[in-house]
């Protein structure tokens, strides 16, 4: 029994990542409609969504090759490991010790590579355009991201997702100056990981400007059901990331069962949180044009790595 | 019994010169001098493997001495952990190119001679080795300058170009300048140990016992350093490299980068650590910052390139940087005292070391076949060769995957050792490195990143899409021999990269020996899966978990979704209704990179025209062709050294004035210094 519970929760958790995604975007979409003055359809639009592209048949483009097929399936694996490694609701998961944090942005890296080489698979201008913006916003958010969670990895002393949470949790309620430059950085680069305004629009397929979707243009039925369901899951993982790096606590401790449903409740009313700050982020902001993104990522990674030095400096 | 290491090198260095002496016996019979010689030469190549190996797993020392060359100045030959893990890169390498050159050397017969392509490849294989085990600075140098000249031959093997030639020519001379100051460098030490006047201070193990004053030590170090980087390929030394990879043979190109250039991480490693010993910290931190300009500019100069082996020859400075950091960090901790830091940081460049070779080779070996069955090196007329190269495409791709640091791959491991190293970095006594040290976690986050975008750049435009040049007929896929070198490469990749806990316990006798610290013990209290470098707290992966974790959820996930009967519909792209879609309108790669060449173009000289071609008046929003040329210059060399060779040349115009071609001149010339030195004496 001693033995099962970890598994038991491991498993939780990703049932959690896999259905509470898409529930995090409809809430997402629900908030914004209401502050735009338009009727929303309700939480629960993008599993209608994922069901019915599940059921859809395929049309492939004649010269696809099997990087294009095989593409939804790498993206959709190493984001729902990337899933089950962020401590989520528990801080003591079994499968946290297999892979730490660099890892994890490596796991996001493999989907973003696999994406970026099926927009460039079809040949047309716009996958090409996708891939190489995706990866011009990837090249400056993922060193930004990797300083960002170093920070914290400096200040807890280690790169393991769970002693991160473990020590922030522990700690005193002290501002640490490093901790708060690498929160700033990291919400930054979370927008622009997750793809939102201001640094791309998933709601778009007609502007030059659009960046993901450009790349998943050619997709169709479970292939984009899979991609779009994977896209959900990076954007609540981003959000969870966050809480169990800054805000972790209330998720569970120990092996107690008692924990779970106060972990359980402590995540939906931060995910809502999270999700009413990112509508308010996107109803407030414009999209920046693609060169502003730079700016934008620059100024991330500049605070990231002013986190890193004030640890050294200043800690 | 042990098997003493040294005896498999030196007989795979007199098989390596055999196979070169046998050449002129198959005159006339190219088909079977490039199967016998290639074959012979793997066969030598799986022997000094297994010398190198047993060296590192031993843990031994096996010393010789060859009476040969100057009188009382004999040969010393000696394997330690140290060459023996080089050994083991360079013939493992070796073994993939040797089998893979049997296929690819054939496409070359009838066009050119092969057998000096084989004679030089097989003194360049025994020239890397004899610098490995050469434990004096007199054979050192000699073996050193076989390499040098043996693998200039081989990037001029192509000598109808102008441009190979003056390629081959840049080579030698930055390899001599290089060559130079290593000799400098064992000089000073030499004199140091054995006083200028007794002839025995030539050998490492005198130098080793040497006093040297830490003024002259410094000397040395920086003789020694720059003369490697040269030929390491360290910015700003770097000019050679993009210049001379690109134009040697495919198989030679792959040896070069993957392997030629790791002799040189071995002369600093064996300068610093063993004959040396660090003393002052300033090193590590000179180290540490070249590296970091050589992996950033390095990377940023790759994703410029539209050549395909030109791209992939700047990605070796990077990788080059990313050894220099590892060695740098090294030697910080090592001038502290901090041996566990010092060999954790030793292990990453290692592995590191090992890991380049094995992917840059393979992506080489590949970009060979690319070039063998399109003719084409520059990658804005290529494209969907994964619909005509059914096996070199996989095989690529791994190589990018694992270049671009991506788990389950082995580029990730040795990426993952540095940042362990930097993350474990404690608060130094300095002011300058502890400012340097979050920089050069930056830094190295920003290279990684990069690496991925050049690679998904490198491989979209290559293999993916359409394809974009005029022709195309003649595509095929490589031969047997050729893919079987690229497999062996590509698995050696997954392995490295799913096991690493059996290497770094294998090659953990290296920082034991040479900082005094080892990793080992923490390492594996928690067995083969995980890989812990301190404590599992601190930081742990398992590279089998995380390998077979993504495998089972993607075929997982496969057979659920892919269990349900849903037609697959092929249809053409669609056009947006123009239906007038042409190859050309693909992205290729100047405009993949033109976000970079915004972002990072301060950096290079680029002179950027577009402009529209046509009559105006007929249709001002259409115009008939667009014509654009973009212009890249690298700012070292028209900054550093087109001044040096420009004085040079100055100078040598002055001094030239003193021939004349008239015998009674010169005659005078030499009447007037023996005058003068009779004057003088």
């Amino acid at each position: 029994m001693m033995k099962a519970y970890p598994l038991l929760i491991e498993g939780l958790q990703v049932i959690i990542v896999l259905l509470g995604a898409p529930l995090m975007v409809g809430w997402v979409r629900m908030l914004k409609c209401w502050l735009q003055g338009r009727q929303s359809a309700g939480p629960f639009q993008p599993y209608r969504d994922i069901s019915k592209l599940l059921i859809k048949d395929i049309v492939l483009a004649e010269n696809a090759s099997w990087i294009f097929r095989f593409a939804p399936y790498a993206v959709f694996g190493a984001t729902l490991m990337a899933g089950s490694i962020i401590p989520i609701i528990s801080v003591d998961l079994p499968l946290t010790a297999t892979a730490d944090i660099i890892a994890l942005v490596a796991l996001f890296a493999i989907a973003r590579f696999f994406t970026a080489l099926a927009g460039m698979d079809i040949g047309t201008a716009f996958g090409g355009m996708g891939s190489s913006r995706e990866m011009m916003v990837a090249s400056l958010a993922e060193p930004a991201m990797l300083m960002s969670v170093f920070t914290v990895s400096l200040v807890s002393h280690s790169t393991s997702l769970s002693h991160m949470a473990h020590t922030v949790m522990e700690g005193t309620l002290m501002l640490r100056p490093s901790l708060a430059f690498a929160l700033m950085a990291f919400v930054l680069i979370a927008i622009a990981e997750t793809g939102r305004i201001p640094v791309d629009n998933p709601a778009t397929h007609l502007e030059l400007t659009m960046i993901h979707e450009a790349m998943v243009l050619e997709y169709s039925g479970r292939h984009l059901a899979l991609i779009e369901w994977a896209g959900m899951m990076k954007l609540f993982l981003f959000s969870s990331l966050g809480i169990a790096l800054f805000f972790p606590w209330g998720i569970a401790v120990a092996d107690e069962a008692m924990m779970l449903p106060v972990a359980l409740i402590a995540l939906v009313a931060k995910l809502a949180l999270v999700g009413l700050l990112i509508v308010l982020i996107e109803t407030r902001l414009a999209k920046m044009r693609i060169f502003r993104v730079t700016e934008f990522l620059g100024s991330a990674f500049l605070l990231a790595t002013l986190g890193m030095l004030s640890y050294f400096m200043l800690e | 019994m042990t098997l003493l290491p040294l005896g498999p090198v030196f007989l795979s260095i007199l098989l390596f010169l055999f196979t070169a002496a046998i050449t002129p016996l198959f005159a006339g019979r190219p088909h079977a001098l490039v199967r016998v010689s290639f074959l012979l030469s793997a066969a030598a190549s799986l022997m000094a493997l297994a010398g190198g190996f047993f060296a590192v797993s031993n843990g031994a020392v096996d010393t010789m001495t060859l009476p040969i060359g100057l009188p009382d100045l004999p040969f010393y030959l000696r394997v330690d952990v140290l060459s023996g893990f080089f050994v083991t890169v360079v013939s493992l390498l070796g073994l993939f190119v040797s089998i893979y050159s049997i296929g690819y050397v054939k496409g070359f017969i009838g066009q050119r001679p092969v057998s000096t392509l084989v004679v030089f490849y097989c003194l360049f294989m025994a020239g890397m080795l004899m610098v490995l085990i050469s434990d004096d600075a007199y054979s050192f140098m000699v073996s050193w300058e076989l390499m040098a000249a043996s693998s200039y031959f081989l990037v001029v093997f192509e000598d109808e170009h102008a441009s190979n030639r003056r390629a081959a020519f840049i080579y030698l001379l930055i390899a001599h300048i290089g060559a130079v100051l290593i000799l400098l460098s064992f000089g000073v030490i030499a004199g140091f140990a054995s006083g200028f006047e007794s002839f025995n201070g030539y050998t490492f193990s005198a130098m080793r016992s040497s006093t040297i004053t830490p003024a002259w030590a410094s000397v040395a170090f920086l003789l020694a350093f720059f003369g490697f980087a040269a030929k390491a390929g360290m910015m700003p030394l770097h000019v050679w490299l993009p210049e001379a990879h690109p134009v040697a043979p495919s198989n030679v190109s792959a040896l070069m980068s993957g392997v030629m250039l790791k002799t040189a991480i071995y002369g600093i490693m064996r300068v610093t650590f063993d004959i040396l010993h660090i003393s002052s910290w300033w090193w590590g931190g000179l180290v540490l910052v070249l590296g970091l300009v050589s992996a950033v500019m390095g990377i940023l100069s790759a994703l410029m390139q539209v050549d395909l082996k030109r791209l992939l020859a700047y990605s070796s400075v990077e990788n080059i940087g990313i050894i220099l950091v590892c060695l740098g960090l090294a030697m910080i901790f090592a001038s502290f005292n901090m041996s566990v830091l010092a060999a954790l940081a030793l292990v990453a460049g290692l592995y590191h070391v090992l890991n380049h070779a094995m992917f840059k080779g393979l992506l080489f070996m590949g970009a060979g076949a690319v070039l063998h069955s399109t003719h084409e090196r520059n990658m804005e007329n290529m494209g969907g060769l994964i619909h005509r190269m059914k096996w070199t495409a996989p095989m690529f791709l791994v190589g990018c995957l694992s270049i671009a640091a991506l788990p389950p791959f082995n580029g990730f491991i040795s990426e993952w050792l540095i940042f362990q190293t930097f993350l474990l970095s404690p608060v130094l006594p300095s002011p300058v490195l502890n400012l340097l040290i979050p920089l050069g976690a930056a830094l190295l986050a920003l290279t990684a990143a990069l690496a991925a975008r050049c690679f998904v750049k490198a491989y979209g435009v290559v293999f993916l899409g359409h394809w974009r040049g005029a022709h195309q007929h003649g595509v095929h896929e490589a031969g047997l021999s050729m893919r079987a070198g690229m497999l062996l490469a590509a698995v050696s990749c997954l392995l490295l990269g799913v096991l690493p806990s059996f290497v770094i316990r294998w090659l953990d006798v290296i920082p034991q020996t040479l900082v005094g610290g080892t990793i080992s013990l923490s390492a594996h209290e928690f067995g083969w899966l995980w890989l812990t470098p301190v404590s599992a707290g601190r930081a742990s992966y398992s590279a089998p978990i995380v390998f077979l974790g993504i495998l089972l959820v993607v075929a997982v996930v496969y057979m659920i979704f892919h269990a349900r009967k849903t037609s697959i519909r092929r249809a053409p792209v669609w056009d947006c209704g123009f239906g007038k879609l042409t190859n050309r309108m693909q992205y290729n790669s100047t405009s993949f990179a033109m976000p970079l060449r915004r972002i990072f173009g301060f950096l290079f000289g680029i002179k950027e025209v577009a402009r529209a071609a046509g009559d105006p008046a007929l249709s001002p929003m259409f115009m008939d062709r667009y014509i654009y040329h973009l212009k890249m210059r690298d700012r070292i060399w028209y900054g550093l050294y087109k001044p040096v060779s420009d004085a040079s040349f100055w100078f040598a115009r002055r001094v030239g004035r003193l021939q004349h071609g008239r015998i009674q001149i010169y005659l005078l010339y030499s009447f007037l210094t023996l005058i003068v030195l009779l004057v003088f004496a």
